[in-house]
Parts: structure tokens; sequence; C-alpha cells
């Protein structure tokens, strides 16, 4: 199958900082495409670039195979990372302005029940809460009808009720049929929404693959998560990698039972110790060497 | 794309009246001026005599030296005209009290004005060369009160708020916020989107001011001597200019601050030298000159020439063509200069 989207090297420099350092991807039709990665990974540039809003220094970029023009505007519907709306309209009114300014068009009462906006329609759009205002961003990237959405970390800044109902519409919107580029800096978004994710840091793709495939590749063995106020201690009686994180310290290692074995010899309280199997945040840490919120 | 146009000129609208704030400060504040005036000058409290000046060429050697005593009358002010008609139109609407041409021995007195009865006495009075080297001839006019003469350019004044403040401080909001970059990934293109803004606050312009006109025409009994159509003409050329003008000022900045200072760098001097509320006759000649290069003196005298002397569209010709030359250059430049955001 063709790829809906393409991207070649593509470079952007700001002063002092290379904010995408010739990533290459391209996005198969109908999946949905994580970009993954701290704040200052380089997400939100490589994403203007592709919507047209900034320049890009050097790369390609290619819509269905060709360079993007007006037929990617018309079929590409785009939720920012975070605007405001024009004012003194009513959420309705809203998205029939937006739907209004594109010749393909979605069914605007499918829309609104796929958003789940019927009990807002009247409100002042200055007047809602965070979550409603992000259903209605999210409502106004479907006025078109997209072939491709763009999601720039959309659930930023939700509570973990109103992140969530954003989940399931992404969800839903993706089993209709729809490819999706999604960049957020949460795991867990990332793991229930992406069929592809691309991690990046300082401007660079460091993998992209499916989640499962991330996970073999990159979170062999097990974590221990001991929660202290004193990690350095530990790291004499545990010579395996690493990472200092909130409330304590964690361990990756291949060995579990001799870990723990460890431990208990040293005289470590064991009820402050966790084990997991690896997550993509693992992977993230393991790729990256620091935590991805930081 | 009319469609498009007409999408965002329909929002554009809705935020105006919407926005009742603003709303009501378009409405009211011509008013507010109107009624201040009228209560301050209902009662014409200037106490100087004005005497306009026509000068058609040397003035004999017998009446030169008393004449040039009778300039330094006291509360007298001279007005120097370049042409007899301006002249007697000011002294047929009351604005001067007397004419004089020293050159061919003349002066026009307004038989309806006791002013003008007082300040030929202060003339003749003055010498008897005077007395008896000047042929008198009279004009019979209609004062028009100062509120009546000031109406036209409040409503100039108020097409330029408007203007300025509605289009590009608005403007800059948007761009600011974010509103613009979202309608750039839209098929909405810079031309449809402007055309919208200039189209959406034309149609307010025109409604408020023909509100204030029509409210202040039955209130005040001010009278249009000239065509209506005349008036409509000026008030689009007039408000299409002004918010080409406002475009420029938005075409780049997102910063509301930095666009407020330029819209008053912008509008306290049009406000202050386009005779909005008193006449530049007598000021210097660079100052008129640069006058004649803010829209808004072409807007207030083509209003005031229409309303208060009943002049036709032909008389107001050059003030038609200034505000469209105007309004070309300020829109084509508002065009190229537009970005959707700051570039990056």
């Amino acid at each position: 199958m063709n790829p809906i989207l393409e991207v070649i090297e593509l470079k952007k420099h700001f002063p002092g900082v290379k904010a995408v350092d010739g990533i290459n991807f391209s996005i198969e039709p109908g999946i949905c495409f994580g970009l993954l990665g701290p704040n200052g990974a380089g997400k939100t540039t490589t994403i203007e670039i592709i919507e047209g809003i900034l320049n890009k220094d050097s790369g390609t970029i290619l819509y269905k195979g060709e360079n993007r023009g007006k037929r990617f505007k018309a079929e590409t519907g785009i939720q920012f990372q975070s605007t405001r709306l024009p004012e003194y309209l009513t959420v309705l009114e809203t998205l029939k302005t937006f739907r209004g300014l594109y010749p393909g068009k979605t069914d605007i009462d499918w829309i609104i029940e796929v958003c789940r906006l019927e009990e807002i329609l009247n409100r002042d759009n200055r007047k809602i809460s965070g979550g409603q205002k992000q259903r209605l961003l999210l409502a106004i990237a479907l006025t078109n009808n997209p072939e491709l959405i763009i999601l720039d970390e959309p659930t930023t800044g939700l509570d973990p009720q109103a992140r969530r109902h954003l989940w399931e519409i992404v969800t839903g919107i993706k089993n209709s049929g729809k490819t999706i580029i999604l960049t957020t800096h949460y795991m867990e978004e990332a793991e229930r929404l992406c069929d592809i994710i691309a991690i990046m840091d300082y401007g660079k793709i460091i993998d992209i693959d499916t989640p499962h495939s991330l996970l073999i590749k990159h979170g062999k063995g097990a974590t221990i998560f001991i929660r202290t106020e004193e990690p350095e201690t530990y790291l004499d009686i545990l010579s395996c990698p690493y990472f200092i994180v909130e409330n304590g310290i964690e361990f990756r290692t291949d060995s579990l039972n001799l870990c723990v074995q460890k431990l208990a010899a040293s005289g470590t309280d064991l009820t402050e110790m966790t084990v997991r199997t690896p997550n993509l945040e693992d992977v993230f840490l393991e790729l990256t060497g620091h935590t991805l919120r930081a | 794309m009319f469609k498009r146009i007409l999408i965002i000129f329909i929002n554009r609208n809705r935020e105006f009246y919407r926005d009742k704030s603003g709303f009501g400060w378009n409405i009211l504040f011509p008013f507010f001026v109107i009624v201040g005036f009228s209560l301050i000058f209902s009662q014409d409290s200037r106490k100087e005599y004005k005497v306009g000046v026509i000068n058609s060429g040397n003035i004999s050697n017998e009446i030169s030296i008393q004449y040039e005593e009778f300039r330094k009358t006291k509360f007298v002010e001279f007005i120097e005209f370049e042409s007899l008609g301006n002249g007697i139109n000011r002294l047929l609407r009351h604005r001067i009290d007397l004419l004089i041409d020293p050159a061919e021995g003349k002066y026009w007195k307004s038989s309806t004005s006791p002013k003008s009865f007082m300040t030929e006495k202060l003339l003749i009075s003055s010498s008897e060369e005077i007395r008896t080297g000047f042929i008198p001839e009279s004009v019979n006019g209609r004062e028009i009160p100062y509120v009546e003469w000031l109406f036209p350019g409040v409503l100039a004044m108020n097409m330029m708020f408007s203007a300025l403040f509605g289009v590009g401080y608005s403007v800059v909001r948007d761009r600011k916020n974010g509103v613009l970059k979202r309608f750039s990934v839209t098929p909405l293109t810079p031309f449809e989107f402007l055309t919208a803004q200039i189209l959406s606050r034309m149609f307010v312009i025109l409604l408020t001011t023909g509100t204030v006109y029509t409210a202040c025409i039955l209130i005040y009994g001010f009278e249009n001597r000239g065509s209506y159509l005349s008036l409509l003409i000026i008030f689009i050329l007039g408000s299409f200019s002004m918010i080409s003008l406002a475009l420029i000022i938005a075409s780049r900045s997102s910063s509301e601050e930095f666009a407020g200072g330029i819209l008053n760098l912008l509008s306290w001097p049009m406000m202050m030298l386009s005779e909005v509320w008193f006449s530049m006759e007598g000021a210097r000649p660079w100052v008129i000159k640069f006058a004649e290069l803010l829209p808004l003196s072409h807007i207030t005298s083509g209003i005031r020439q229409v309303m208060n002397d009943g002049a036709s569209l032909y008389e107001i010709r050059s003030q038609i063509l200034a505000l469209s030359v105007m309004s070309i250059i300020f829109l084509s430049a508002g065009s190229v200069l537009f970005r959707w955001q700051k570039s990056d």
C-alpha cells in the first residue's frame, strides 16, 4: 500500500537548536502513527512543518506521493496543541464556520455525536471546559471529512477522565479507517492509540516500530522499583543499569532472582520494592537515557 | 471562494454585535460627543471676529498703511483665502464674519449675521481712508451652527476609530491568540480573509454611521444639503480607506500593545489635523499640506461639503480621488505584507 505521507531527510534549525535533524518516516493509510518524545524533542516542530505552519530548512514531504498543495489542505484535519477560536461564537456556529471553509464535508450530526458535543452546542465557545474544548477542536479537525488527521498533544492539560474520554473518541475515529498522526508525551496514550510509534529526542528519531516490537527489542528483563529517599545507597548493592526516578530508583535486570536475593541479603525492606515487566516508558528510558516528562 | 468570504463576514458581524461593549461604544460615542458639544455651544461663546482676506494683488498705497493698522485690531482673526468663492462660501455659512479684498478695495458682509455687522463697523471705523476706499457688498446666507458643522467630523472620526481599532486591533489579537494560525491550515486564502474583514467592517460602519446620522437628524434637525448618494459614496470610500489603512497595521504584528500604540499614533494626529473639531483655516501652510495626506481630512471635508454646503459629486471629486488612491495604496501594501502568523 502506498504511504499517505512520507517525510524524507527533514531538517529545521532554529538559532542554536537543531529542532528537527534529518528525520525520515512514512505513514501507511488507516493507521495511528505516534510521535513520542519529551517536551522539546521536536515533535511539534515536525508536525507544524508537515501542516505548513513552519517552513522547513531542507527535506521532502510528500502527501499521497506528491508535494503538499491545495489537496493536502482540503483532505487534512488538524488539531493544534493550543489554539483559540473565533470569539462570540457558539460551539455549533464554530463547527459550521470551519465546515464551510472546506469543499469536502462531514455530516455535522455525525461529528457532534462522535465528539459528544450535544449538550454544549449552544454554549459560547469561551465558556466550555478544557475537555469540552479539546473535543470541539477535534470535531473541527473532522469537519472536512479528512483522510489524514493530525493531533498535536490533544490531551495535554486534561484530567484523567477527560483524557480517557478523548482516547475513546480517537479510537472510534481510527476504527472508521482514517489515518491519524498523534504527538504525545503520555506513554499510556501512545500505547493505547498508536499502531506505529516513532520515538523522538533532540530532533532525531531514535527508533520507529510497533509498540509490541519496541518492547521486544528494548524491553527485555524486568524492572525493579525501590521507593526510597536515598537512591544512591542501592548502587553498591546492585550493579545493573539504573535510573533515578521520582520517589526512588529503578533497576533493569535479566537476573531478577539474583537481584532480589542481593537486596534481601543487604537488609532492604522488600515491601518498598515493586517488580514489573517493561513498558514503553522503560523503552524510552533505555533509548534516551532520561525520563519522558523531563 | 464567495462562500468562504461570506462565512468569515458573518462571523465578524456576529462578533461585533455580540460584543456589547464595543457595539454600544460605536453607537453611543458619537452621540455623547454631539450631545456634549450641543450643550457647550448652545450659545456661541467665541468672542473673536473672523475676517477672511482675498489676496488678489498689490494693495494701493492710499490704504495700505491703514489696512495694516486694521490688521492689528485686537480680537480679530485674519484668515487668508485663495479664491473668492471659497471665502464667500464661508461668509454665507457664518464661518467668517467679513471678507475683504484689499487689492480690489472691496469687502463683503453677511446681511443675516450680527457679528458681520459688528465687524464691518470695526473695519470702517478704523480709518477714514478705509471707509471711503472700500466698496461694500452684501451676501445673504444662513449660519451653520458649530454643532452642525462638527457633526460630519464626528461621523468621520467614528468611522476612523471603528475601522482602525475594529479591524487593526482584532486581527492582531486573532494572530496573537492563534485564531489566524487555525484559519491558515484551512483552504481559506489571505485574499478571502481580508476581503471578508473589509466587507464586514464596512457593513458595520455604514450601519452604525447610518444609525447615528438618522438619530441626529431626527433629534437635532441637522440638514443634508447635498444628495444622499454623494454622502453614501463618501461613507463607503472613507470606511474603505480607513479599513485598508488598518490592514497595514494588522498585517504582521502579533502584539496588541504595539498595534495599540501605532493605532493611537495614527488616529490622534488625524483627529487633530483633519478639521474634526476645528477649522484648519489660519494654520501654517505645511500643516495644511500635511493634513491633506491624511484620509480623515478628505472624509471630513467630503461629508461636510455635501452636508453643509450641498456640494455635488463633481464638487467633491478631489476627496473621492484622494480616498480612492489612498485605499488602493493601503490595500496593496496591507495585502503584500499580510502574514497569518509571525514568520518562523
